[in-house]
């Protein structure tokens, strides 16, 4: 499947927003306590089949924990996972139509590269009772697998992650990203309808994990996988992702599409969390069908921002402004009821295709702005220490209360 | 930096002396004694070789033709074959049922909450502060006819005839099984209490069964923890003495037992000399296959 059909199928997914489509993963107010302290917090959620989610969020935030009790090595304190519709919570592990990639990676040391990978496949032809009633609880087509199968199949996923070479090398043998990629082909070798994928490129050089991304991508399409994935890596998360939730203490600040949780972050956590963004306190003046006016000590003025919200009159609120939306001017702008905020240019960072500028503002507190480096100049360029202005339309950002 | 390297030299040089002057030299002189041949005398043996007085050529001679009966002896005689056969026999077995019983025991130990694993490894090693030489001692008191067990199994009313356990063979494995469990328990512990729990984790979730994953990935994980604590158990079961002597019968023969009585009841030195000697050369293959084991796990860490 070439890269642009691929596309065309992921862009009109999203049945999330069809109140009658059936999530395959339905998390209930899930709750992990360990002692006194809450791992994971009343927690809800509703992933859907072939669906590519993703779990961002802050080192601790419990998002190995999330993935471990969806696998069943931890038993929910509270709230209650289902999958396909039957309720998980006194389902073992192995019993889950689920495989997980560890963060650990958990190779089996005594065995060789090979039989890692084939172990959850040999595993298949083994047991007949359970793997039957799994196949019936949830509709999977795999069966007890023929040997040269099996071995068609470890094939295939050496290729996948490029480690032909190491089939008969033992664990120990092997470089920290060659045993990621062990891992990743384990658990990707059952093919299980949903994986948990716990940090599945971290230790990778960015060639190898752009390849390997789209090959994920590739391989879920054809063979209609549900993945979850936790990655710290933002840009990975918003180039794969159907959707992404950010984790913060336990708790999901925001799941939606990765434009969406771009362009309308519901917190200044998210605003902040993802990307770069310039955050601009002020009170509210004026707030009437959609247009919503701050009064901001930041710039010295108002900003009228196009956007629903429910605030009142006189509350505290944040205009969010990613740096790309904002332009900067020598000249004051020609109508005066432009938002603008006037300040001094301070830094100038160049991130090769953008120059992000940092602005001191006249009245205390700085913004950033990131301009395109085109070759057209049409004032003279704006350089250290020049006066300018920063202006950006009503409708460039979000109001954001907490 | 040579200076260092000299230092390391005599640390390195230090475990070969000690063991030269300890180890080697006593074991050329019992091999002396084993080719001598046996006189009423004090000490009670002819000694074949005297370097002090014999000159060079004389000792060539002699090593030419040594005396090699006592060891011919080793197999005429059908009580050193038997005796070296029943000690394989009985340190294998009990070796055997000993895995059987200390696998669970460091399991659960491996498994426990890691605040009260110390404490589960100092009750294993309790046993130790007491000699080993009392603890078979109590063994007699416990096992004997008027003891601690037949009182209390009769008392209960389960037998009413008092079993005859001390001097037999099953009190000398009930006395091996006790007295060596430590030596299977904490090899076995140590391999498990490293061992990974995800590993165990990732078996289930590639769809093992909890019994699958145990065989699979537990047990051949621990294997060199089996292999360590099997040899650490049957090499010094197979030259027991203490034990058989003191809770078998007279129909137990173990090749220490043997030993003893050919060097303090038939003070025939040689002839004891030459069983100690075979003995090394029985358990120099389960010696060698252990450090080999050893070596290999050195290299995988
Ligand atoms: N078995 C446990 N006992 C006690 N606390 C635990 C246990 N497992 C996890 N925690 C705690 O729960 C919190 C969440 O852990 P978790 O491993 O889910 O984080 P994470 O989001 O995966 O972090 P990272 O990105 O670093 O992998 C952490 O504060 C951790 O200390
Ligand atoms: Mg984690």
């Amino acid at each position: 499947m070439s890269a642009k059909t691929l596309g065309a199928v992921r862009r009109k997914f999203a049945p999330w927003d069809d109140p009658s489509a059936t999530p395959l993963i339905e998390i209930r107010n899930l709750t992990k306590r360990f002692g006194d302290f809450t791992a994971v917090d009343h927690v809800s959620l509703k992933i859907y089949e072939r669906e590519f989610f993703a779990l961002l969020g802050p080192s601790g935030c419990g998002k190995t924990t999330l993935m471990r009790m969806l696998a069943g090595f931890e038993d929910p304190s509270a709230g209650e996972i289902l999958i396909g519709g039957q309720s998980m919570n006194s389902i073992p592990p192995h019993k889950r139509p689920v495989n997980m990639m560890f963060q650990s990676y958990a190779l089996f040391p005594h065995m060789t590269v090979e039989k890692n990978i084939a172990f959850g496949l040999e595993m298949d032809k083994l047991p007949k009772g359970e793997i039957e009633e799994k196949n019936i609880a949830f509709g999977l087509e795999m069966d007890k697998l023929p040997k040269g199968e099996i071995e068609a199949r470890v094939k295939d996923m050496l290729r996948l992650v490029k480690l032909e070479p190491f089939a008969a090398r033992k664990p120990h043998q092997l470089s920290g990203g060659q045993r990621q990629r062990v891992a990743l082909a384990r658990a990707l070798a059952k093919r299980p309808k949903v994986l948990l994928l716990d940090e599945p490129l971290g230790a990778l050089d960015k060639k190898l994990r752009e390849e390997t991304q789209f090959e994920l991508l590739d391989l879920q399409m054809q063979l209609g996988m549900t993945f979850i994935i936790v990655t710290h890596d933002q840009d990975e998360a918003m180039t794969m992702a159907d959707r992404i939730a950010v984790m913060d203490k336990g708790q999901f600040i925001q799941i939606s599409s990765p434009a969406e949780l771009y362009e309308q972050p519901n917190t200044k956590y998210i605003a902040d969390f993802i990307g770069d963004i310039n955050l601009i306190e002020g009170r509210v003046t004026h707030n009437e069908r959609g247009r919503v006016t701050l009064d901001s000590d930041m710039t010295g003025g108002h900003i009228d921002v196009h956007a629903e919200t429910t605030t009142g009159l006189g509350d505290k609120a944040w205009f969010a402004l990613r740096p790309e939306k904002a332009s900067l001017s020598l000249l004051p702008p020609n109508d005066p009821s432009t938002n603008c905020a006037r300040g001094t240019v301070w830094d100038i960072g160049y991130v090769g295709d953008l120059s992000v500028y940092h602005i001191r503002l006249d009245q205390g507190g700085t913004m950033r702005a990131s301009i395109a480096n085109t070759s057209r100049v049409v004032e003279r360029p704006i350089t250290w220490e020049d006066p300018v202005y920063i202006t950006w339309a009503p409708d460039s950002g979000v109001i954001l209360l907490k | 930096m040579a200076r260092q390297t000299n230092h390391r030299w005599i640390v390195t040089f230090i475990p070969y002396l000690w063991m030269l002057a300890l180890f080697l030299i006593p074991f050329l002189i019992v091999l002396k004694i084993s080719f001598s041949a046996t006189v009423i005398a004090q000490p009670p043996y002819d000694p074949v070789f005297d370097f002090l007085i014999d000159s060079w050529t004389e000792s060539v001679e002699k090593f030419n033709s040594l005396g090699l009966d006592n060891y011919r002896r080793l197999f005429s005689d059908s009580i050193y074959i038997s005796s070296y056969l029943s000690s394989l026999w009985i340190a294998a077995s009990s070796t055997f049922i000993m895995l059987f019983i200390a696998y669970p025991i460091a399991y659960g130990m491996a498994r426990a909450p890691k605040s009260i694993r110390p404490t589960l490894v100092m009750l294993v090693i309790l046993p130790f502060w007491t000699s080993f030489l009392i603890r078979v001692y109590a063994w007699i008191t416990i096992l004997s006819e008027e003891g601690l067990l037949n009182n209390f199994l009769v008392g209960l009313g389960i037998i009413d005839e008092p079993l005859q356990i001390l001097s037999t063979n099953t009190a000398v494995y009930i006395g091996i099984l006790y007295s060596y469990l430590p030596f299977m328990v904490l090899p076995l512990y140590s391999t498990l209490e490293k061992m990974d729990e995800s590993l165990v984790e990732a078996a289930k979730d590639l769809g093992c069964t909890a019994i699958g994953a145990f065989w699979r990935v537990t047990f051949p994980l621990s294997l060199p923890g089996v292999i360590a604590g099997c040899f650490l158990v049957f090499i010094p079961v197979v030259g027991e003495f203490v034990i058989p002597d003191l809770l078998g019968g007279s129909d137990t023969v173990m090749i220490g037992k043997t030993m003893w009585e050919e060097f303090f009841n038939n003070r025939d030195w040689p002839a004891a000399s030459a069983v100690a000697i075979a003995l090394l050369i029985v358990l120099m293959i389960p010696i060698m296959i252990f450090q080999s084991n050893e070596a290999r796990q050195q290299e995988t860490r």
